[in-house]
Parts: C-alpha cells; sequence; structure tokens
C-alpha cells in the first residue's frame, strides 16, 4: 500500500511543554484511519502540524512522497491536503454555495482573477452545487451560513475540505457538538467519503470511530501509545487505562 | 429571479443590474440643475472616489485603517510636483498620482500587513504621521507649510480647459470616477473579490482552503492606495494646489466616517455616506460654522447606534420589512 502522508520524529513543544514528541506516523492511500486520545493528548496540535498551522520544533511531514515540512499552508492544500475543524470555520455571511465555490475556486487556480465576474465559470458553481446535493444539503445552497443549525455547518465544513479534491482529508471531530439526531447524517456522508481519499479522523466519539476506521493510532500525552487495528486497540490494557479511565491489572 | 435554481441565482447576483446607473444618472442631472454647486459637486466626487478605495480594504478586505490619507496625499502631490516640474497634461499627472501612491501602499502594506488589529491600526497611522512629516520637512519640493504653489494643469485632451466655474472639472472629476467604478465594481465582483471577502469573513478558513491570504491583502491595498492617488492627485488638479491637511489624520477619519454613514463593504455606501457628509458638512459650516462637527458627530452616533450597517444597510433592513410585510 502507498503510503501519502507520513510523519517523521515530529516533535512541537512551546517553552518546556512538549505537545508534540517525537511522532512517526504513516497514513495510506485510501486508508480509513482514526486518531484517537484523551483530551490534551495532542491530537488537534498534530493536525495543525501537519496542515501548516503551526510549524514543528523537530521533524519531517511527507505528502505524497514529497517534503512538505517547509510549505506554507496554501501550497500544501494545493498538494491535495484538506482539512476540516473542530470548531466551525466558516464563512458565515456568505451562502453555502458561495463556502463551496471559494474552495472550488482557490483549487482550480481561480481565486486570483480580477477581471472575470464570479459565476462566468458555471463549472465552479455546478460543481459546488452537486457537491451539497451529495452530502444532502442542496436545499440550503442559497441560504447564509449562519442561519443553518450546528449540524448541517458541519456538513457545510466536510463540503469545503471536499471541494479541495483532497488525497488526504483530515477531519478534525467532524461530530463535535451535533446533536445526536443529527449525528447519523454526518456518519453516513463520512462513511461515503470517495475511497480514493486517504481520511484521517480525529474523534472522541468511539462507536464513529469503531464503525468507520480501519485502523486506530492512540495519541498521549503528544506521543503515540500504540497503532492497531480496532480489534487490537478495543483489546489493548494501555489503551483502556489510559484513553477509557479503566485501571490496568496485570 | 423567482423560481430560478440555486445555481443560477448566484450567477445572476454579480451581474449589473439597472438600479446601480441610478447614481450616474443623478451625477449627470446635478450637473444641470445646481450649476451653482459644481465645485462642491466635484470635491463630492473626489471623496466618493476615496472612499470607494477605503472600502476595497476596509469593507471588503477587512483591514482596518485610519491611515488612508497617506494614499490620497501621496497621490496628490505626485500629482501637484508632476505639473510644476514635468508637464500640466492632467491625464499622466493622475497616473502619475496612481503610482506614487500605489508604491507607497506596496511597500508599507508589505511590511504593516503581516499585523491585525489594534498594531495594524497604529501602524497605518504612524505611516501617514511619517509621511506628513517628510512632506513638511521637504519643503524644497512640497512647498511645506506653505503648500504647493504654481500648480497649472492644461486642457484635459488638450481640448477642455478648466473655467472658473468648475463645468469641465465637475466632468473630469465624473468621468474618471465613472472608470473606477467600473473597475472597482468588476473587481469586488470577481473571483479575487470575493475571496476578499473569504479573508474578511475567515482568515482561517481562507489559509486552508488554500488561499494565498497575505499576497491578496497586499494586492488590494496596492490597488486601493493607486485609487486613494487618483483622488489625491484629481483635488490637486481641480484646486490647483496641494497642502498638507492632505495628509492629515483628520481627512483619514472623515474618510472613515463617510464610508460608515453611508455603509461599509457595499460599494454603492461611499456614493451615499461621502456626498451626504459633503452636503451636511456644507450646510451645517454655513449655519453653524464653528459646532458644524458636533452634528456630523451626531448623525454618525445615530448610525452607528440604529443602522448598524449605515444608511444603505437601513434601507436594506426597511425593504425587507416591507417585502415581510406583503
Amino acid at each position: 500500500m502507498t503510503t501519502v502522508l507520513e510523519t517523521v520524529g515530529l516533535a512541537k513543544q512551546f517553552g518546556g511543554l512538549v505537545v508534540a514528541n517525537n511522532i512517526d506516523f504513516r497514513l495510506d492511500a485510501g486508508a480509513r484511519h482514526a486518531l484517537i486520545g484523551p483530551n490534551g493528548a495532542g491530537k488537534t496540535t498534530f493536525v495543525n502540524l501537519i496542515t501548516g498551522r503551526l510549524s514543528p520544533s523537530a521533524g519531517r511531514i511527507l505528502l505524497n512522497g514529497g517534503d512538505i515540512t517547509a510549505l506554507r499552508q496554501e501550497e500544501r492544500v494545493r498538494r491535495g491536503l484538506g482539512r476540516t475543524f473542530q470548531i466551525n470555520t466558516l464563512f458565515k455571511g456568505l451562502s453555502v454555495l458561495e463556502n463551496v465555490c471559494l474552495a472550488i475556486g482557490e483549487h482550480a487556480g481561480l481565486g486570483g482573477q480580477m477581471f472575470r465576474l464570479v459565476g462566468t465559470r458555471r463549472s465552479v458553481v455546478a460543481q459546488a452545487f452537486a457537491l451539497l446535493e451529495r452530502l444532502g444539503i442542496p436545499d440550503d445552497a442559497g441560504r447564509l451560513v449562519k442561519e443553518l443549525p450546528y449540524g448541517k455547518q458541519r456538513l457545510v465544513e466536510i463540503a469545503i475540505a471536499l471541494g479541495l479534491d483532497p488525497s488526504v482529508l483530515l477531519l478534525d471531530e467532524p461530530a463535535a457538538g451535533v446533536p445526536s439526531a443529527e449525528n447519523r447524517v454526518i456518519l453516513d456522508v463520512i462513511a461515503q467519503l470517495p475511497a480514493s481519499v486517504a481520511v484521517l479522523i480525529i474523534e472522541h466519539d468511539m462507536e464513529l470511530v469503531f464503525r468507520f476506521a480501519q485502523r486506530i493510532t492512540v495519541l498521549v500525552q503528544g506521543a503515540i501509545l500504540m497503532e492497531g487495528t480496532p480489534a487490537e486497540i478495543a483489546a489493548d490494557a494501555r489503551v483502556r487505562e489510559v484513553y477509557l479511565g479503566e485501571r490496568h491489572h496485570d | 429571479m423567482a423560481g430560478a435554481s440555486p445555481v443560477e441565482q448566484f450567477i445572476r447576483a454579480h451581474r449589473l443590474r439597472l438600479i446601480e446607473l441610478l447614481p450616474w444618472i443623478v451625477a449627470v442631472l446635478d450637473y444641470f440643475a445646481f450649476g451653482d454647486y459644481l465645485p462642491l459637486g466635484s470635491q463630492i466626487l473626489i471623496m466618493i472616489l476615496f472612499a470607494l478605495s477605503l472600502d476595497l480594504v476596509l469593507g471588503y478586505a477587512g483591514i482596518v485603517t485610519l491611515g488612508h490619507a497617506a494614499f490620497f496625499g501621496a497621490g496628490a502631490y505626485a500629482a501637484g510636483i508632476y505639473s510644476v516640474h514635468v508637464s500640466g497634461e492632467p491625464l499622466s499627472g493622475l497616473l502619475v498620482g496612481a503610482l506614487a501612491a500605489a508604491v507607497v501602499g506596496l511597500v508599507s502594506g508589505a511590511v504593516i500587513l503581516r499585523t491585525t488589529g489594534l498594531t495594524l491600526l497604529m501602524l497605518t497611522l504612524a505611516i501617514t504621521s511619517l509621511l506628513s512629516a517628510a512632506a513638511n520637512d521637504a519643503g524644497f519640493i512640497t512647498g511645506g507649510n506653505d503648500g504647493l504653489q504654481g500648480v497649472a494643469i492644461s486642457p484635459i485632451l488638450g481640448m477642455f480647459d478648466f473655467d472658473m466655474f468648475g463645468r469641465t472639472a465637475y466632468l473630469y472629476c465624473l468621468a474618471v470616477l465613472f472608470v473606477a467604478w467600473l473597475f472597482v465594481r468588476r473587481l469586488v465582483h470577481s473571483p479575487f473579490g470575493r475571496s476578499l471577502v473569504g479573508i474578511r469573513e475567515n482568515v482561517v478558513r481562507m489559509n486552508a482552503i488554500g488561499a494565498p491570504v497575505r499576497r491578496r491583502l497586499l494586492t488590494v491595498y496596492t490597488i486601493s492606495a493607486a485609487l486613494a492617488g487618483v483622488a489625491g492627485g484629481l483635488l490637486t488638479q481641480t484646486t490647483q494646489f496641494v497642502g498638507l491637511t492632505v495628509l492629515s489624520f483628520e481627512r483619514s477619519g472623515a474618510i472613515v466616517i463617510m464610508l460608515v454613514l453611508g455603509g461599509v463593504g457595499r460599494l454603492y455606501g461611499a456614493f451615499v455616506g461621502a456626498t451626504l457628509y459633503m452636503i451636511a458638512q456644507d450646510q451645517l459650516a454655513e449655519m453653524d460654522p464653528i459646532f458644524w462637527d458636533f452634528w456630523i458627530g451626531l448623525l454618525l452616533v445615530l448610525i452607528v447606534l440604529f443602522a448598524r450597517g449605515g444608511i444603505l444597510g437601513l434601507a436594506d433592513q426597511v425593504l425587507l420589512l416591507i417585502r415581510r410585510r406583503r
């Protein structure tokens, strides 16, 4: 299996506080991989290091075989890295359709065009609408994002990330804050993500993790505790102790 | 538009609407109806252009600035110095004004746009203060405190002389504003313009979708500076004088007030705000020469309290209410 994303000895510290500690991680093409860990384990920091929001103190990040450690965020996105945020990070004053159009337009290299009216490239708008149809929210295309319920805003997060046509998609707690009644819609969307996209999901919801992931990495205090299949993770006493809160007695 | 698909609605939303021609019809009618007020009319048109340039950075890109007079002043002085030492030809003078202001925008923007919020605000003020001090010091070329004397402008295109009633100046300002408006309108409705709105709405997300945010901001800052420079150049050419007030904090503040009055980030807020401010200033100064700015301040307070989107925002809310009642 080809590795699409790899970190080698990735580390980050703020003064004396180590938030990522020598992380060696691999994500294979088309993988469904989950990253779990207790609060403060450094999961979101790890995503921020990969996407370039934070620069590492040490280590390397490889995307599709190329070293992206020194690249700016936009260059990493251009190379196929897409993400969602733990807390909705959307263009709330714009319509749902325009939110997705902005992403697709940037991906197509049209974002800098000054003398062409928005919408002249119908394919961009049509592609954005098709994406909303795929995620089940075409009727909300014309609504402002701030008028949508939180669960639908989470879907817009995913739609924007998919609009970038990523080869690697990082989903940071996609179901966080969503009422359980709406949770299933998001689970279905994630389950139907294209097989060509390698997905790394950070999630606290164990039902979602075990339903979705083929492999799971457990992060504790900025370091990888273990990695394995869902069955291996569920059976591991250390994981139960540090993550699920159960006491481990040999 | 009712019944059109969301895709069609989105595409149509950016096309030119007939109502957008209204300001131009009014401006042409003013020329015939208010012949005695054409010098004031020219000043209003210049301020509209200045406010339009500010709207690009403040309204669309969300760059908070209190130093836009730096570009207005740079353009005013460059156009003036050009006319004194090189040529009185007005169009090339405007071009020189635009270029000078664009250079100031590009160089200062490359430094200060790395910051945000209060730091950025202070830096925009500092840039204007630096330029003002430099203009004062370089009296041998700017005229210093006495202002630049000897500005003489040739007929436009070699045919239209500036007359004492301000007719040519009015039509000249109107023509320049119209061209600038065409450019700005196209810009804000382009993918580039919408990406600026994206940056204003959520810069973190714009980074995450791969937009080169800093480059976009620097580009629009430079374009805006050039337009402000054209406005400054127009002031020089129509009044045939440049004083240090073109670089004053008051000018930076007044243009922000004009834009807030009209409505920020709406394109036409510049038209409404600048017109209202300039007419109010003219009338109030006549009625109350000492406290006229008190009344302007009161108007601003009322607008900010009761119409957060400026006068155009208020108009939007009223229209929405009427539609709902139907």
